[in-house]
C-alpha cells in the first residue's frame, strides 16, 4: 500500500527566519492509520501539520527542500484551497473556527464557498451533522453550545468535504477532561465508520491514549526523534527528556522501581499487564512515608450561602459555602458552565450576589467596590494579552499603583520588589513584546501582586501550555506561595495541576458545590468525577490493579513524592 | 507585503465592525458642551483603517455606525453614517506608510501624517459631508447643522488624536520585534 | 450592558418573507423617506409603519424604551432647530403667520411648527423600517440578502462575521473591563480629559490586541475551508422568493414612484398648506 502522506528528506524554513524549522523529515503515514504527533512548543509539530494542509508555505511563506506528497500531490502546488478537499484541519480554537451563525451554516461553510446548490447542501449538512452527533442542534448559535459541541461542529465543517485525512491541532487544549475523553472516543468512532486517516497533534499524551493509536511520532528541535508503536515508545522512557509528560500511572510505576517493557502493554492502564510489577509497587507503597501537610490556621476567605442568578427562574449558583485558609492553593473545578467563573466574579465583586456573603479575614466585603476589593483579591485572566495594556514592563506592573495615586518613589520601590519576586528584575526596562508567553504571564501576575493582595484568583493559569511551560508557571506560583504566604484560587480543567499543585479542591456542578476536599479524594471518587465532568486519575486504576487499599493513599504518596522530586529539579 | 484584498481584510471588516458596535455605548461626556460625547469607537475605527486600509476602514465606519445605531437605538441617522465612512477611507489610504501590523507606527513622522490625515478627513466628513446631507435630507437650518458638525469634528479629532495615536503607538511597540536587549542585574 | 435589539422567531407574514425582499423594501423605504418632505406622503408612511409594527407581532414593551429615547433626542433636536433658525419654516413655505412672540427676535410661527412637525414625522418613518427589519430578519439570511442586492459577497460576508462575533467580543470586553477595574483602572472617573482617555486606552488596548489575534485565527480557519476562491458563493440559509416576496417588492417600487411623483409634481419636495 502506498502512503497517503509521505515526507522524504523534507526541510522547511520560514521566510522570516534564518534557520529551518523542520530538518530532514522522513515520515510515511498509511491510509487508515491513526498517528499521534507529540513534542513540546517549538519542536516543529505544528509546522509539520501546516505543511500537510499547505498553510505552509502558501499562507505564511517559506521554502522547502526534499519532497512531500499528500494523496499523490504536492500540497504547496495545490494550495490551501486545493488541499482543503483532501485534508480537513480541526483547529485548537473552537470559537475561531466556528464561523457560521448557526451549527448548520458552519457545517455548510465549505460547501457555500464551493458554490454547491442549496438543496444538495442541505442534505449533505444533515448527513454530516449525523456523523458528528449534532443533528439536534442544527439551528443553535455558537453561544448556546459547549466547547465540546463546538469542536464537533468544527469536525463536521471539515468532514463535509469528504476529506481523506483529518488533522487535529491540539484538540484537547480547551476542553474539560471528560469532554476531551469523549472527543477521543468520537474520533475513534469516526475512524471505524469512515475511510479516513487521522493525525493528532497534542502534547497531552495520556488523554489521547484513552483510545489506541497506531504510532507516536516524537519531535524535538525540528527533527523526528522517535517513530514507534505506543507500547515501545512508552517503555523506552525517553518522553520526559523531550519535554513530554508520561502517563501518571507510568511515572508512578517508574518511581516505584518497576522496569516497564513493551510487553507489559503500557499504553493503556486498563489493558496493561501489571502482574510482573504489582509486588514492586505494593512494596514501594508500604515503605513510603505519608506526609501530612498542615493547613494554615487562619481563615482568609469565607463564603456563606452564596446564591446568584441572572433572573429569578434560573439559579447559576445556589447555597455555596466554603472557607479557605491562609497560604492554601485551591483548585476550582467543574465542567464549562458549572458556575466557576461566576463564583470568581462574585468573590471579586464583578457581580452582586442575590443572597449570602463573602468574608475576607472575618469581615464582610460586600460594601467594597470592585476597585477596593481589587486591592485585597487579585484577579488574573487566562491570557496575559487580555491584561497587558502598557508596552513597557515597568509601566505595566506599576499601573495599578499609579492609578491609585501612590507617590512615585513608592511605586518604583514596590515595582522593583515585585519584579524581583517574579524573577523579572533583569528585564525591567524591556518592552513586553520581547518576552515569552510564560514571562508575560508572570508580568500579568506581577501587576496584581504589586498591590499586595491577600488572595489571588487565577483563571486557567496553564491552559494550552506544554509540560515545560506548565511546570515553569506552576513552580513559580508555588514558590510565590511558599515565600509570601499568598493564598491562591485556580480555576482549572487540568487534573494534573489540581492533583500536583493544589491542597484543596472545590468541585462545582450545575451551580452547586459538590465537594470540598483534597484533590486526591476528589479524583478517586467515581461518582463525583462523573457528575462534575472530571476524569478519575489513572493512579487509582493502577492502585486497584495492584490491590492497594485505599487507592487514595497511594495517590497521595506518589504525588507527594513527585512534588519533592520536582522541587529538587527546579 | 500583501497589499491585495484578501480573507484577512474580509475578517477585519467583520470583526472590526463587531468591535465598533460593542463600543457604541462607551462614551466620554465632555462637561462644557451638553449632548456631545467623545466616542472611543472612532479611535478603534481609525486604528483598524490604518492597519488594514481604506476599504476596511470605510466598511467598518459605514456598517459599524449603521449596525451600532440600529442595534442599540433601533434607528439609523443616515446623514451621519456616510461621513463616518469618509473618515475610515481617508485614514486607510496611507496604510502602507504606517505598516501598523509590522510594528512600523513608531516615528514622529507617522504620528504627524496620521494626525494630519485624520484632521483633514474629519473636517471633510463633519464640516462638509454631514451638514450637507442634513440639509439635503432633513432641510435642517444650515447654521444649526454646521454648528453640530463643528462639535462632531472637534470631538472626533480629539478622541482619534489622543486615543487613536495611543493605540497605534502602543500596538506597534508590542507587535514589533525588539533587538539588542540585554538583561540587567 | 444594554440588551441589543435582536431577531425574534415568530410566525407572521413579515417573518415569512425572504430577507432579500425585506432588504429591498428597507432600502427603498429609507430612500423615499430621505427624499420626500411631502406631509401627505410622510403621514401615509407613518401610518403604514405603525401597521407593520402590529403585523410583525411587536409588543409595545419591546419598543417603548426606543420610542422614549428617540422622542427625547427629537425634542432636543427640534428645540435646537428653533433656536438656531426660528424662521426656517417661513423660508421654506414663503409665508409668515405669527402665533406667539417669545422674546427678542424669537416668535413661534405656524410655518415653523408645521416644518418641525414634518421633521419629526420624517424621522419616525425610518424607525419602523430599521426596527422591523432587525426583529424579523434571521441574521443568517442577512449576508445572503445583501449579496443578493449586488454587494460583493466578501463584503456581505463581513456582516455575517460581525453578527457572529458581537456576542463574543461583548463578553470579552466585559471580562477585560472587570479585570482592569479590579486593578483600579476605571472608565468613569472624575479626572482631566487626557487622563481619562488614557484609562480608556488601558481597557481598550487589551481588547484591541486580542481582536487582532482573533482576526488572524478566523482568517486562517476561513482560508482552510476555501473562502474566497470562487467568483460566486451559495448561501445555506438564503430563502427562495415566493409570490408574497414578489408582491412586496413590486408594491414598494410602485409606492416609491407614486410617492415621489406626488412629492415632486408641484416642483419642490414640500407640501405647502399655507398658499
Amino acid at each position: 500500500m502506498d502512503p497517503i502522506i509521505e515526507f522524504k528528506d523534507y526541510t522547511f524554513k520560514y521566510r522570516a527566519q534564518k534557520e529551518p524549522t523542520l530538518y530532514d523529515i522522513n515520515l510515511s503515514i498509511y491510509p487508515g492509520e491513526k498517528i499521534l504527533i507529540v513534542g513540546q512548543s517549538g519542536s516543529g509539530k505544528s509546522t509539520l501539520a501546516h505543511c500537510i494542509n499547505a498553510l505552509n508555505p502558501c499562507a505564511w511563506g517559506g521554502e522547502s527542500t526534499g519532497t512531500l506528497r499528500v494523496d499523490g500531490d504536492d500540497p504547496a502546488s495545490l494550495g490551501v484551497f486545493g488541499m482543503s478537499k483532501k485534508v480537513g484541519t480541526v483547529l485548537q480554537d473552537t470559537d475561531g473556527q466556528f464561523i457560521g451563525l448557526t451549527v448548520a451554516e458552519d457545517i455548510a461553510f465549505a460547501l457555500e464557498n464551493d458554490a454547491v446548490p442549496q438543496d444538495e447542501m442541505k442534505s449533505k449538512v444533515m448527513g454530516t451533522a449525523e456523523k458528528v452527533r449534532m443533528s439536534d442542534f442544527l439551528s443553535s448559535a455558537p453561544g448556546e453550545l459547549s466547547g465540546g459541541q463546538k469542536q464537533r461542529v468544527s469536525l463536521g465543517g471539515v468532514m463535509v468535504d469528504d476529506v481523506k485525512v483529518l488533522l487535529f491541532d491540539e484538540p484537547l487544549a480547551n476542553l474539560d477532561p471528560s469532554t476531551g475523553k469523549r472527543t477521543i472516543e468520537l474520533i475513534d468512532d469516526i475512524m471505524r465508520d469512515e475511510d479516513v486517516t487521522v493525525v493528532i497533534i497534542e502534547h497531552r499524551l495520556e488523554d489521547v491514549l484513552h483510545r489506541p493509536v497506531d504510532r507516536i511520532i516524537l519531535m524535538e528541535g525540528g527533527r523526528i526523534v522517535a517513530d514507534q508503536k505506543p507500547d515501545e515508545l512508552l517503555a523506552s522512557g525517553i518522553l520526559p527528556e523531550h519535554g513530554i509528560r508520561e502517563p501518571l500511572y507510568l511515572a508512578a510505576m517508574r518511581h516505584a522501581g518497576a522496569s516497564v517493557s513493551a510487553d507489559d502493554r503500557p499504553s493503556s492502564v486498563a489493558d496493561m499487564d501489571i502482574s510482573r510489577h504489582a509486588d514492586t509497587i505494593r512494596e514501594w507503597f508500604l515503605h513510603t512515608d505519608r506526609v501530612v501537610r498542615n493547613k494554615g490556621e487562619k481563615k482568609v476567605l469565607e463564603v456563606r450561602d452564596l446564591c446568584f442568578g441572572y433572573d429569578r427562574e434560573k439559579a447559576i449558583l445556589s447555597d455555596i459555602s466554603f472557607s479557605i485558609h491562609e497560604g492554601e492553593m485551591v483548585s476550582l473545578v467543574g465542567k464549562n458552565g458549572a458556575g466557576k467563573s461566576t463564583l470568581a466574579s462574585l468573590i471579586c465583586g464583578f457581580y452582586k450576589p442575590d443572597s449570602g456573603s463573602v468574608l475576607l479575614e472575618g469581615s464582610d466585603i460586600s460594601p467594597l467596590s470592585i476597585k477596593e476589593r481589587g486591592e485585597k483579591i487579585g484577579y488574573v485572566m487566562q491570557s496575559p494579552n487580555q491584561m497587558i495594556s502598557k508596552p513597557m514592563i515597568r509601566d505595566e506592573v506599576g499601573l495599578g499603583l499609579l492609578v491609585r495615586g501612590a507617590p512615585e518613589d513608592e511605586i518604583n520601590q514596590r515595582v522593583e520588589e515585585t519584579l524581583r519576586i517574579c524573577g523579572l528584575y533583569p528585564f525591567r526596562n524591556w518592552p513586553v513584546s520581547a518576552l515569552s508567553f510564560g514571562q508575560k504571564k508572570r508580568v500579568s501576575i506581577a501587576s496584581i501582586l504589586v498591590m499586595k493582595p491577600r488572595i489571588m484568583i487565577l483563571d486557567e493559569p496553564t491552559a494550552g501550555q506544554d509540560f515545560a511551560h506548565y511546570t515553569e508557571i506552576m513552580e513559580f506560583l508555588k514558590k510565590l506561595r511558599d515565600e509570601t504566604g499568598l493564598t491562591m484560587i485556580m480555576i482549572t480543567h487540568d487534573m494534573h495541576l489540581m492533583l500536583e499543585y493544589t491542597d484543596h479542591a472545590l468541585v462545582l456542578s450545575d451551580g452547586h458545590l459538590l465537594m470540598d476536599d483534597t484533590p486526591a479524594r476528589v479524583l478517586t471518587d467515581d461518582d463525583i468525577t462523573e457528575r462534575a465532568y472530571l476524569k478519575r486519575t489513572s493512579l487509582y486504576d493502577l492502585a486497584t490493579s495492584c490491590g492497594i487499599e485505599p487507592p487514595k493513599d497511594f495517590v497521595d504518596r506518589f504525588i507527594e513524592h513527585e512534588r519533592m522530586e520536582r522541587s529538587k529539579a527546579v | 507585503m500583501n497589499s491585495k484584498f484578501g480573507i484577512r481584510e474580509v475578517v477585519a471588516m467583520g470583526i472590526g465592525t463587531a468591535l465598533f458596535v460593542v463600543l457604541t455605548n462607551i462614551q466620554v461626556p465632555i462637561v462644557i458642551v451638553p449632548n456631545t460625547a467623545l466616542q472611543p469607537r472612532m479611535a478603534v475605527m481609525a486604528f483598524l483603517a490604518a492597519a488594514f486600509g481604506p476599504i476596511v476602514g470605510g466598511v467598518i465606519g459605514l456598517l459599524g455606525h449603521a449596525l451600532g445605531d440600529a442595534l442599540f437605538y433601533g434607528s439609523v441617522w443616515w446623514s451621519w453614517v456616510f461621513p463616518e465612512a469618509v473618515v475610515g477611507i481617508a485614514i486607510g489610504l496611507f496604510k502602507n506608510k504606517y505598516a501598523v501590523r509590522e510594528g512600523g507606527f513608531n516615528s514622529g513622522k507617522t504620528i504627524v501624517l496620521f494626525n494630519v490625515t485624520q484632521v483633514v478627513a474629519n473636517a471633510i466628513a463633519w464640516i462638509l459631508v454631514a451638514p450637507v446631507l442634513d440639509i439635503l435630507v432633513y432641510a435642517e437650518p444650515a447654521n444649526k447643522v454646521f454648528a453640530q458638525g463643528a462639535f462632531a469634528f472637534l470631538g472626533n479629532i480629539i478622541i482619534i488624536g489622543i486615543l487613536g495615536t495611543l493605540l497605534l503607538v502602543g500596538y506597534s511597540k508590542i507587535a514589533g520585534k525588539s533587538s539588542d536587549l540585554s538583561a540587567e542585574d | 450592558m444594554n440588551r441589543l435589539i435582536s431577531y425574534e422567531k415568530k410566525d407572521t407574514f413579515i417573518h415569512g418573507l425572504s430577507g432579500f425582499s425585506k432588504l429591498v423594501f428597507f432600502i427603498i423605504w429609507c430612500i423615499v423617506s430621505a427624499m420626500t418632505f411631502d406631509t401627505r406622503v410622510l403621514v401615509v408612511m407613518l401610518l403604514f409603519g405603525a401597521f407593520i409594527y402590529i403585523a410583525s407581532g411587536t409588543k409595545w414593551r419591546q419598543v417603548s424604551s426606543i420610542f422614549k429615547a428617540v422622542m427625547f433626542f427629537m425634542t432636543v433636536n427640534l428645540i435646537c432647530i428653533f433656536f438656531f433658525a426660528p424662521y426656517q419654516g417661513c423660508e421654506i413655505y414663503g409665508t409668515r403667520h405669527d402665533l406667539v412672540h417669545l422674546f427678542g427676535n424669537y416668535s413661534i410661527t405656524c410655518e415653523q411648527l408645521f416644518y418641525e412637525l414634518n421633521v419629526l414625522i420624517k424621522y419616525f418613518t425610518v424607525i419602523p423600517a430599521v426596527f422591523i427589519f432587525l426583529v424579523t430578519t434571521d441574521p443568517s439570511e442577512l449576508a445572503a440578502s445583501i449579496n443578493g442586492v449586488g454587494v460583493p459577497y466578501s463584503i456581505s460576508y463581513s456582516v455575517a462575521i460581525a453578527l457572529r462575533y458581537i456576542p463574543d467580543i461583548q463578553d470579552e470586553f466585559r471580562r477585560i473591563k472587570n479585570a482592569q477595574e479590579a486593578r483600579g483602572i476605571e472608565m468613569s472617573i472624575k479626572a482631566p480629559l487626557v487622563e481619562r482617555i488614557k484609562r480608556i486606552a488601558s481597557i481598550i488596548f487589551p481588547l484591541l490586541f486580542s481582536t487582532m489575534e482573533r482576526i488572524d485565527v478566523v482568517s486562517n480557519a476561513m482560508e482552510l475551508r476555501g473562502f474566497g476562491k470562487k467568483k460566486t458563493r451559495t448561501w445555506y440559509s438564503r430563502k427562495k422568493l415566493v409570490a408574497a416576496d414578489i408582491l412586496v417588492i413590486a408594491g414598494v417600487i410602485v409606492f416609491a414612484f407614486v410617492a415621489l411623483f406626488i412629492t415632486y409634481c408641484d416642483g419642490n419636495r414640500f407640501y405647502n398648506p399655507f398658499i
